[in-house]
């Protein structure tokens, strides 16, 4: 096991020369972008991790004269804060990404799609975003980002579900493929970002991919902001390097007292404390988008399970069967096995139907409900039925 | 050309197939629920599932696109396991109260239960968890929330074949179902009671109103005298829920099923659409000759045809501005009815009070039709009764009628005798041919000039049609029209028919008669036909409609010899004062929402 110990960075927040970094990007061809990009191993910070070069890639192959870079800062997955961070500290960063990853693929106009809970911060942002027109305006380059408010609904962070809500439409996530690169916002091929993503994408353009290499693990480059809560007794952001232990984490953050981390929310994984020490945060082991939550042996393993069921139970945008069903009956499996309404073995039944909802569900909602679910009655099945 | 494996079968298909359609060519079956052919693909049953080797999930079939080299399997452990537990599932959020459903073994979700899912069912039942309201408001169809499995059949039959939009998705997660604007009763909303929902609606949560124990009190009345007609595109399409083929003419035998189940008269609602042609052919002619040769613009252009009470109710709520270019005569069901308690009774000397006018029609929105507070000009309820071809076929297996055996007979008269021109009313630009049929050879004296009366523009199953036809040679009292070039459109199913509404609308199209029917492929491919009804079923049913056509002796309304008889007995001249009472109507303005 190749871990690294704990290190805090800092490379998201950190203060740079946007005319500089946009002006070297703008005179670079659009495949050197792209290369540099691949060469950093930078995979896609919403959680998912999908290789953000990959994903400019093949956006920037595709013929059609009109596409889209489209910044997803629909920030809903609980736990998670560290986007709200980026947004209010260096949001010139991500325009600034947008812009870089726009050359990149070929577009001109960038939305960003902002958590309607995070209204407050418009005007700041609207501020920046004039002065970001302005500068783009003098170096002479064409590109244009507008802001497009969520409502509310977790599942307009999928990234179809996203384009269809920007749309006009219910958000509700589309059949894939076709996958957005090809035929994404308006139909047409679009790259969709997280906010960290495209401010560590330009940061690589500063800094050079050597640089960004240096951080992390083969699987897992780089640095990560994570957002910390829970029994801690020091909550909030942190850039950390990736490739710590969830043990390393925990020395750091907990309160002597850990019993388990939620890792990415309440669609990641619950890792218990005999397994601390060989999980690895990062992609080799539990990926996150950042969410780290920490409980310590005060609470019950079987509220925290109901209370991620009940989110999605609500959540669920109720298109797919396996989805729409499977969380209330995951919800209401567990509520009767609790009560004794339930036999106990029935968790069995319902670890099945979840494994059915990771192959059968439309989107990443539904696939990911299982990853809290199993980890948790795996882990902690007495918790559940006692 | 893909080349591509589903069960190590090798199949080749065109790009752009999906697996389904692929599967399909191999004749292999894979399940399907919220997938039909008349509607986009939807992928969220999820009932389809199939496992692609080397894919991290399963596939939805009917979504998946094929690929070069793709290696499928519709039939593993983890493509039954995944299929079981989606049956279940549905199963669980749906009131399986099953022998109580009307669609009790017309049900695709009971279907699939008989494959996937017996004994022990696995999951908690839900049903119980909601608060689920029948909604009975509409007199077409009844909406049952706990019957719905969500598939959206109909909310994108609303929106993409009808562009009305009624239903939609509301609130998500457990909640999320489909509902009207703001929760409103269906009857308070656009809806037109097309019944295409109803049509597509896989379980029992859309199913028409049925009437048919009303009408077995009626026949079993003695003091009752019942009447029934029947539309034209029933006698095309019944055949399909009692055992035959799409596509199969069984005029003769329904007449003889009708007269067993005890209707006292079997009439034809074919004879009211010839009179819709005399009466709407004048119409045309009046509004034509006011406008370009008066002057009068009292009267509007183009003049909307009226006989689809589905297209009456959408241009209600959507144009109400131009409800003066809708033709007033009343759909032949209304005519007949309105006639039935008037006309036939006094030529049969019956008490029209004893009277019950029953009409089996393609159409749902019939039922609305015949409710509508109007529709009382013979003094009572014109049209008792309405019954959907699918209702006609339950009453034929309830009285055990044998319908491969029983033999052909003829409608009864009086208004039973028909036409060529009738009976073409069922299909898409019917009406318009027969129109043309009757008033070329009004102003010219001549038949119109296509082989066999065959207006071949103004048929087929194109989404909006258009004809010119040249008038020439006309009669003296014609002699404005010589020349002239008579435009005409029709268009089929509310989408298409909102294209042209709005061209019109705004002033883009130059048409003078348009026909407007709200169901795709016209009345036979109607809300209240047997399902499945889709663009194979609605060519076979409108091929059987021309040959019905072909072989009717006569082929022009204005030839029929009761429609003749009625004008010289009853109704005096076309668009006279008796017509004005009983066959014409006026129109409401109503809610955008």
């Amino acid at each position: 096991m190749n871990s690294k110990a704990l290190t805090k960075v800092d490379l998201i927040f950190e203060s740079i020369d946007a005319r500089e970094v946009l002006t070297t990007a703008f005179s670079m061809p659009n495949e050197k972008i792209i290369d540099q990009v691949l060469e950093s191993g930078l995979r896609g910070r919403g959680g998912a991790g999908f290789p953000t070069g990959m994903k400019w890639k093949f956006t920037a192959a595709e013929k059609d004269p009109e596409k889209y870079i489209v910044c997803n800062a629909d920030e809903g997955e609980p736990g998670t804060f560290k986007d709200r961070e980026i947004l209010d500290r260096v949001v010139y960063k991500v325009y600034g990404g947008m812009a870089i990853a726009g050359k990149a693929i070929g577009a001109k106009k960038g939305f960003i799609y902002l958590r309607g809970e995070y209204r407050f911060l418009l005007p700041q942002l609207y501020l920046e975003l004039h002065k970001f027109h302005k500068m783009i305006a003098e170096i002479g380059y064409d590109f244009n980002i507008e802001y497009r408010m969520g409502s509310g609904a977790y599942i307009c962070g999928e990234e179809s579900a996203l384009f269809e809500s920007i749309e006009g439409f219910r958000g509700e996530p589309r059949n894939k493929p076709p996958y957005p690169t090809t035929s994404g916002l308006f139909c047409k091929p679009t790259s969709i970002n997280n906010v960290e993503t495209l401010v560590t994408a330009m940061m690589i353009i500063a800094k050079g991919p050597q640089e960004y290499v240096k951080l992390g693990t083969k699987d897992s480059r780089g640095s990560k902001v994570f957002s910390v809560s829970g029994d801690t007794p020091v909550p909030g952001i942190y850039e950390l390097e990736l490739g710590m232990t969830v043990q390393q984490f925990v020395d750091e953050f907990g309160d002597g007292d850990t019993k388990a981390v939620q890792v990415g929310g309440a669609s990641g994984f619950c890792v218990p404390r005999k397994k601390f020490e060989e999980t690895i945060i990062g992609f080799e082991g539990v990926p996150t988008g950042g969410s780290m939550k920490l409980f310590n042996s005060s609470r019950s393993m079987y509220n925290v399970l109901h209370n991620y069921l009940d989110f999605f139970a609500e959540e669920s945008c109720g298109q797919c069967t396996p989805c729409r069903v499977g969380c209330q009956q995951l919800l209401k499996g567990v509520e009767k096995v609790k009560k004794g309404e339930a036999k106990s073995t029935y968790l069995n039944e319902l670890v099945k139907l979840a494994d059915t909802m990771k192959v059968a569900s439309k989107c990443g909602l539904g696939q990911s409900v299982g990853n809290a679910f199993k980890s948790i009655v795996e882990n902690f099945r007495e918790e559940i039925i006692y | 050309m893909v080349t591509l494996k589903i069960n190590d079968q090798e199949v080749k298909v065109a790009k752009g197939t999906t697996v389904l359609d692929a599967a399909k060519k191999l004749g292999i079956v894979i399940p399907t629920l919220c997938n039909h052919p008349d509607l986009c693909v939807a992928g969220n049953c999820r009932v389809c599932v199939v496992e692609q080797t080397g894919a991290r999930t399963l596939v939805a079939a009917c979504a998946m696109p094929v690929a070069e080299g793709m290696d499928i399997h519709t039939n593993t452990l983890k493509v039954r396991n995944a299929r079981k537990h989606i049956v279940e599932l549905l199963l669980s959020e749906h009131r399986a109260d099953c022998t109580k459903c009307y669609k009790n073994q017309k049900c695709e979700l009971q279907t699939l239960a008989n494959e996937y899912s017996f004994g022990e069912h696995i999951f908690l039942d839900l049903v119980e968890d909601h608060d689920y309201l029948i909604d009975r408001s509409s007199p077409a169809f009844i909406k049952d929330d706990s019957k719905c499995i969500r598939c959206q059949r109909c909310v994108r039959t609303c929106a993409q074949l009808q562009h009305v939009s009624a239903i939609a998705v509301a609130n998500k997660g457990s909640r999320m179902k489909i509902s009207s604007f703001h929760d409103r009763p269906m009857s308070h909303v656009v809806c037109t009671n097309c019944g295409q929902c109803v049509n597509r609606c896989p379980t029992g949560a859309l199913t028409e109103k049925t009437y048919i124990d009303h009408v077995w009190d009626a026949i079993y009345d003695p003091d009752m005298h019942v009447v029934v007609q029947t539309a034209p595109a029933v006698r095309v399409a019944l055949g399909e829920d009692l055992g035959y083929d799409p596509g199969e003419r069984v005029t003769g035998k329904m007449v003889t099923a009708l007269r067993q189940l005890g209707f006292d008269s079997v009439l034809d609602t074919d004879f009211t659409a010839d009179l819709t042609i005399i009466e709407e052919g004048t119409e045309l002619l009046t509004r034509l000759k006011k406008v370009l040769v008066e002057n009068d613009h009292s009267m509007a252009l183009p003049m909307f045809t009226s006989c689809s009470p589905g297209w009456i109710k959408f241009i209600e709520h959507k144009y109400p501005h131009m409800l003066a270019n809708l033709s007033t005569c009343k759909s032949p069901q209304q005519m007949f009815g309105a006639l039935a308690k008037t006309f036939y009774a006094q030529k049969r000397n019956l008490d029209p009070a004893k009277v019950v006018s029953v009409s089996i029609m393609p159409c749902t929105a019939k039922k609305y039709e015949a409710d509508r507070p109007e529709m009382r000009s013979s003094g009572y309820k014109d049209i008792d009764y309405v019954l959907t071809t699918r209702e006609l076929a339950v009453m034929i297996k309830q009285a055990g009628i044998d319908f491969r055996t029983i033999e052909p007979s003829h409608y009864d008269s009086i208004m039973g005798v028909s036409t060529g021109a009738g009976v073409i009313f069922g299909a898409t630009g019917g009406v318009m041919e027969a129109a043309l049929r009757t008033a070329y050879e009004i102003v010219t004296g001549k038949p119109v000039p296509f082989k066999n009366l065959n207006i071949m523009p103004v048929r087929g199953m194109e989404g909006v049609k258009e004809a010119t036809i040249k008038i020439e040679g006309t009669t003296e009292e014609w002699r404005f029209l010589e020349g002239a070039e008579l435009k005409v459109a029709i268009a089929h199913g509310l989408v298409n028919a909102n294209k042209i509404a709005k061209a019109v609308s705004t002033g883009k199209a130059s048409y003078h008669f348009i026909e407007i029917m709200a169901c795709p492929g016209g009345c036979l491919g109607g809300g209240g036909q047997p399902i499945p009804t889709n663009a194979a079923v609605r060519q076979k049913r409108m091929e059987a409609i021309y040959a019905e056509d072909m072989h009717m002796d006569i082929r022009k309304s204005h030839e029929n010899p009761e429609i003749k008889a009625i004008y010289e007995e009853f109704l005096e001249k076309p668009n006279g004062h008796k017509s004005h009472e009983l066959l014409h109507t006026h129109y409401i303005e109503r809610e955008s929402y």
